[in-house]
């Protein structure tokens, strides 16, 4: 034991201890301040309808880097659970008149059905065939909501009805629905923060780390990453629920394949594997589509050129580099 | 071979297919034509710790794979504690305390010391679905790691990241963390490689230690070591069987001379080169 206490500058961790409130570190305690203070002052700054797509899509990327950044998989088709989640939710809204958060709960479901179907298939091949697999699943389901009746085609489910929450509170006004949706994002937000910091997270981290090493002892690491799917999965259905009632419409966009596109695009440019990345990614992201609207075919260039800088130059993505300038974890 | 079957007095001639943890036969492993390992018979002696040792390429770290199922044998049979696993996952070996090591130090890095034992304590323990909880349910396991730490000699580096450890440090967490699934059958892959001669002797002391009440099979370059750990090994040349039994015996045929050293006179002349 002499040289164990000669040897104390080894033992200097590079990232420092996991401790704070709720497995929030210092800075992301901040982060988290910063992002609530914003999210309650916005909406009178802000056109709402703006903010809660943002938040919707933001939920949307948080589920996916749920698994690319924490478990490694690389989905390519996570537009048919958003979108699926989507249309459960419409349908449910305008056909069923159910309230809101009901709506939102059935598109969460659906797309966590539907993931556990498609993960349990895709999970037993790694990388470009996971991502392939995925991609192609993707596709059947929007060739299958071309088809289907419900979905109404082209046209999308439109006018969907918000009713009321709880059957109480009418949810017709934006600044409510701003404040459901909030909410909403807000509970997914921090499940995910939860999950990552929980014995199952734990495990995911292993995985991550060293996969052969977990099956060595005794981990079966499919379990794993198809129960992260499903959440994902899931996730992503109840922002593309939320997002339907938002908007009022469910149509093939949501569904399609550049819808997979960009939440990799969002998370990515916001940082892979950090919790606020995907927020300011799909914040970025949104901001491009809306204000550079104009301009049209800019949008899809200036959008091809932030990417190609960001795989070049920023390979961290806004966060991940703003976290590794200033050394705290974020 | 005979003697040295004999020397376990209290086993009957019943209890002699129990004796052995681990069987294999006729075990192979062809990749596209090439063959790695050809028809391996072993016999791991409950209790004991046997070494596995050969030539670069005898096919040591494939047989290991074959072991413990990362890889699948193209022909053959692997029994273990007396129950076929030929066709099993590795993860379910692992299950039923069959538990390896690597070659490279294989430690989850960004993970700290402490939380490298936790992850194998907490499959053992069970609630490793739970998402919805605070990894603080994870504290629970925190003293019986500490004492699997303090065990190998590593209690000063708990809060330390894995991947920060010099590499001594990282193979005695290996052997802490395999340690806290209590295996029945431990199989160290080169437990010494690359090692100061500092750290062999640390690591050989350890071995020891930790082999008491269950069975050890290593992969083992360094013959100095086997020699002074082993209670049996079996040499391979060429993903063969040469021979098994004793060191002292082994090491006297002089077919293991010829084939680990080419002319030279003894295999202990060996050891000294290896170790260099």
């Amino acid at each position: 034991m002499a040289s164990a206490t000669t040897a104390p500058l080894d033992v200097l961790p590079p990232t420092a201890p996991r401790s704070g409130l709720f497995g929030f570190t210092r800075a992301q305690g901040i982060a988290l301040v910063v992002m609530l203070a914003a999210i309650v002052v916005l909406p009178f700054f802000v056109y709402p309808q703006f903010l809660m797509k943002l938040l919707c899509f933001a939920l949307f990327a948080c589920a996916f880097n749920l698994l690319i950044g924490y478990v490694g998989l690389l989905s390519f088709g996570h537009a048919a659970y958003f979108g699926m989640g989507s249309y459960a939710s419409a349908y449910a809204s305008q056909t069923w008149g159910l309230s809101p958060e009901l709506c939102v709960l059935i598109g969460g479901g659906v797309g966590a059905g539907l993931g556990l179907v498609f993960g349990w298939i895709a999970i037993r091949r790694a990388g470009i065939y996971f991502a392939m697999i995925t991609l192609a699943l993707a596709q059947m389901v929007y060739f299958f909501c071309v088809q289907v009746p419900f979905t109404r085609g082209e046209d999308g489910i439109q006018g969907i009805p918000r009713h009321a929450l709880l059957g109480m509170v009418d949810l017709g006004p934006d600044m409510r629905m701003y404040w459901f949706v909030a909410a909403v994002f807000l509970v997914g937000f921090l499940l995910i923060h939860r999950v990552i910091h929980s014995p199952f997270g734990q495990v995911l981290t292993a995985i991550r780390e060293n996969e052969p090493r977990a099956v060595s002892l005794g981990y079966r690491v499919d379990d794993y990453k198809l129960l992260a799917f499903v959440l994902s999965a899931g996730l992503a259905g109840v922002a593309g629920g939320t997002k339907a009632l938002t908007v009022h419409i469910a149509t093939l966009i949501d569904v399609n394949w550049p819808m997979s596109g960009e939440v990799v695009l969002m998370t990515l440019l916001g940082g892979l594997g950090t919790l606020f990345g995907p927020v300011v990614g799909a914040g970025v992201v949104m901001a491009m589509e809306t204000y550079l609207a104009p301009f049209g075919a800019w949008v899809t260039i200036s959008q091809g050129i932030i990417f190609v800088a960001c795989v070049l130059a920023f390979r961290a993505g806004i966060v991940g580099e703003l976290a590794k300038w200033l050394r705290v974890k974020l | 071979m005979l003697s040295y079957a004999a020397t376990d007095g209290e086993l009957g001639g019943e209890g002699r297919v129990q004796d052995y943890i681990l069987e294999t036969e006729g075990l192979t492993k062809e990749f596209r034509g090439f063959v790695a390992v050809s028809d391996v018979s072993l016999r791991i002696r409950r209790g004991t710790i046997h070494g596995l040792i050969g030539p670069n390429g005898a096919g040591k770290t494939t047989c290991f794979n074959l072991l413990t199922k990362f890889l699948q044998p193209s022909r053959g049979t692997i029994r273990y504690d007396g129950r076929e696993i030929t066709r099993m996952k590795p993860a379910e070996v692992a299950r039923l305390g069959l538990v390896r090591s690597f070659q490279i130090s294989a430690v989850f890095p960004h993970l700290t010391v402490l939380e490298n034992v936790r992850v194998a304590l907490q499959r053992q323990r069970g609630g490793s679905f739970d998402f919805w909880r605070s990894d603080a349910v994870l504290r629970r396991y925190d003293d019986r790691a500490r004492e699997l730490l303090a065990d190998v000699g590593l209690t000063t580096y708990a809060e330390a990241a894995a991947g920060t450890l010099p590499y001594g440090r990282k193979r005695a967490l290996e052997i802490a963390t395999t340690l806290a699934l209590d295996p029945t059958l431990m199989l160290l892959d080169e437990p010494t490689a690359g090692m100061t001669h500092e750290d062999v002797d640390r690591i050989v002391a350890l071995v020891r230690r930790v082999a008491q009440g269950r069975t050890v099979l290593m992969v083992e370059h360094n013959l100095k070591v086997v020699e002074g750990l082993c209670d049996a090994i079996t040499v391979l040349t060429r993903g063969r069987v040469l021979a098994e039994g004793p060191y002292a015996q082994v090491s006297r045929n002089p077919e293991v001379i010829a084939a680990y050293l080419g002319t030279d006179p003894g295999i202990s002349g060996a050891a000294e080169a290896a170790h260099a």
